[in-house]
């Protein structure tokens, strides 16, 4: 017989043991989590980057095959000639970029300067808000509208209306990125122009836009980069064209076009065209893109304090 | 003294104009999407958005099978891109030395960068044939007895689009939340530590309760990207107007049947019709913007309140 004393503290000794194993056990469960979390975690990383890896070496692996001299001079050949080049579809390119700085530009630099120089709260508030969803409105809807107002009326695919369609897409980016880097510029700035008597739109003239200049480049950089490979706004705008445009009233080829109604054609031949449309497509983009940073760099060092 | 406030005023006016351009263009797309719809509108009425049956032949259009598209293929867009995002930006914010930080970072720029229809080319040429000749037979025969997983595998279909989507909208949810990772204040790291939490318990449960709103928000963000991606989607989803349960038959989009038949529609109410969808699309895609905003504004503002208290504590 054991003594109810005794056994109290056999059963205590006992249970203190179990609680000390199961908190030991949990302790290393938990320890063993933390450390396949970290390896979990690496793995969303590198599966992140592998669609990257795979893009960027079928475009150099099939797309350099065709690059050559008559790909950037010469005009698309008919199906079943070899050869022939996109030479007018990055020009139109280029024209399309050209025109939708036009619009989107002066718009979205006059729309930056107000929101930061002028408006009372509320009314920024407003534009500011409108501005982000501006920026949320697919793309394939900015198509539809230009073509209702500037197509249909002409009753003309154009390069006007492709160019507008892009332009009226760069307005929420350019915005933003102006409003932004003219907060930065610092007040003692303009107080010093508006001290000497100099008007205060010279002073945002000649002063601030001058001090921000290279954060709005920086903006303008990124929001062509954005619209220069799109295609959904200038399917039934700009529409492609096989041959040189002959006035901007006229529809009018595009590479991200081009690419698109040659990838989803039935010929060997206009695929491998396709893949180099989409690497200079691609290299324009990054290029834009590494530029903005390099324009950034700057702005940042500008704005920085001197010691 | 008279010249310089001239200036001034023609300056700011000229300023202001440009400002009202911006609510002018967003009315002005709203205004003529709608007027271009009205055809549309008067004929099908609400039955537009609850009908599957589209025939331009004879005239009977109804958005169903489109809205059903859009709205799976986001969704299982959502549900691949969530865990894989928030994993890496977890990674990004938290576990990985600078130099990784600072490369992946790039990497992930550069992926946010790529044309639309540079994806849709990948995709009809890489992705396409690995689904059907792999994933598709594989998921098939383990996960055959789902009806998600069932039926012929062409490689183009749902599945592949809501994957190239997937891909597509991983930036942004990488980009957002890491800037909310890396805005908790690290007293909060620091308390949960403290406690004798692990390095990822601490994590979790900050992201769980802090940065909560500002993910959602980010994820919110991404779902309207992806409910108005076309080209990439238009280019392998396999543009067929049925309503399928299951992943690996070929689907439509709201935003693919508009780059796909705008420019053959021959009568005044297809092209209506068209319009129409357009317009649910824009409804929708601005729907889901204002919620993300807001729940984003919301962070911020607690952050700033946050930033205050904390201030007025020292």
């Amino acid at each position: 017989m054991v003594s109810p004393t005794k056994a109290i503290v056999w059963n205590e000794s006992q249970t203190s043991g179990y609680l000390a194993q199961l908190f030991q056990r949990t302790r290393q469960k938990r320890h063993w989590v933390d450390k396949i979390i970290v390896y979990l975690l690496t793995a969303c990383s590198v599966l992140v980057l592998l669609p990257l890896l795979s893009i960027l070496t079928h475009l150099v692996s099939q797309g350099i095959s065709a690059i050559n001299v008559d790909f950037f001079t010469k005009l698309p050949k008919p199906v079943g000639e070899h050869g022939g080049g996109m030479a007018n579809a990055i020009v139109g390119t280029l024209i399309l970029l050209g025109i939708a700085m036009g619009v989107g530009v002066p718009i979205g630099l006059g729309a930056g300067i107000y929101l930061s120089e002028y408006a009372n709260h509320r009314f920024a508030m407003v534009i500011r808000f409108v501005n982000d969803v501006m920026n949320g409105i697919p793309s394939i809807v900015y198509g539809i509208f230009t073509y209702v107002v500037f197509v249909l009326p002409f009753k003309s695919f154009s390069a006007i209306s492709g160019g507008a369609a892009l332009g009226i897409m760069m307005i929420p980016i350019v915005t933003r990125t102006t409003e932004e880097f003219i907060r930065l510029v610092p007040n003692t700035l303009r107080e010093a122009g508006l001290a000497l008597g100099v008007p205060r739109w010279r002073v945002i003239t000649d002063i601030v836009l001058q001090t921000a200049k290279g954060g709005i480049i920086t903006g303008i950089m990124v929001a062509l980069a954005r619209v220069a490979g799109e295609t959904a706004p200038l399917l039934f705008t700009a529409f492609g064209n096989r041959f040189w445009h002959s006035s901007l009233m006229e529809p009018i080829a595009a590479l991200s076009l081009q690419i698109f109604s040659y990838a989803i054609s039935p010929f060997d031949d206009w695929h491998r065209q396709a893949w180099a449309g989409a690497l200079v497509l691609i290299a324009i983009v990054f290029i834009v893109n590494i530029l903005a940073q390099y324009f950034v760099r700057r702005q940042a060092r500008l704005l920085s304090p001197k010691k | 003294m008279s010249r310089k406030d001239t200036g001034d005023i023609v300056f700011r006016r000229l300023m202001m104009f440009f400002a009202c351009m911006i609510l002018v263009i967003v009315a002005g797309i709203l205004f003529e999407l709608t007027r271009s719809s009205l055809p549309s509108i008067r004929k099908f009425g609400f039955s537009f958005l609850f009908t599957s049956t589209w025939d331009p032949v004879f005239e009977k259009f109804g958005a169903l099978p489109f809205i059903y598209g859009t709205l799976l293929s986001s969704f299982v867009a959502l549900l691949l891109a969530i865990p894989i995002g928030l994993g890496t930006a977890i990674y990004l914010a938290e576990y990985s030395p600078w130099w990784v930080r600072n490369t992946v970072s790039l990497l992930v720029d550069l992926l946010a960068a790529i044309p639309s229809v540079v994806y849709g080319l990948w995709g009809i040429f890489v992705l396409v044939p690995i689904m059907r000749n792999h994933v598709e037979p594989f998921l098939g025969k383990y996960f055959g007895f789902l009806p998600f997983f069932q039926g012929p595998q062409y490689g183009v279909g749902m599945i592949s689009a809501s994957l190239i989507l997937a891909v597509m909208i991983v930036p942004f949810i990488i980009s957002v939340s890491r800037e909310v990772i890396l805005a908790v204040p690290q007293v909060y790291k620091e308390s949960a530590y403290a406690m004798g939490a692990t390095r990822w318990e601490a994590l979790i449960s900050i992201i769980l309760s802090y940065g909560r709103s500002g993910i959602i928000g980010g994820i919110i963000l991404a779902l309207g990207r992806a409910i108005g991606e076309t080209m990439a989607v238009t280019m392998i989803i396999g543009n067929n107007v049925k309503i399928s349960a299951s992943l690996f038959s070929p689907g439509y989009t709201l935003a693919s049947v508009i780059a796909n038949e705008f420019t053959e529609a021959t009568s005044d109410l297809y092209l209506s019709a068209l319009v129409e969808i357009g317009l649910v699309l824009l409804f929708v895609s601005i729907f889901v913007n204002v919620i993300a905003r807001i729940l984003i504004w919301s962070v911020q503002q607690k952050q700033l309140s946050g930033m205050k208290a904390k201030l007025q504590a020292i």
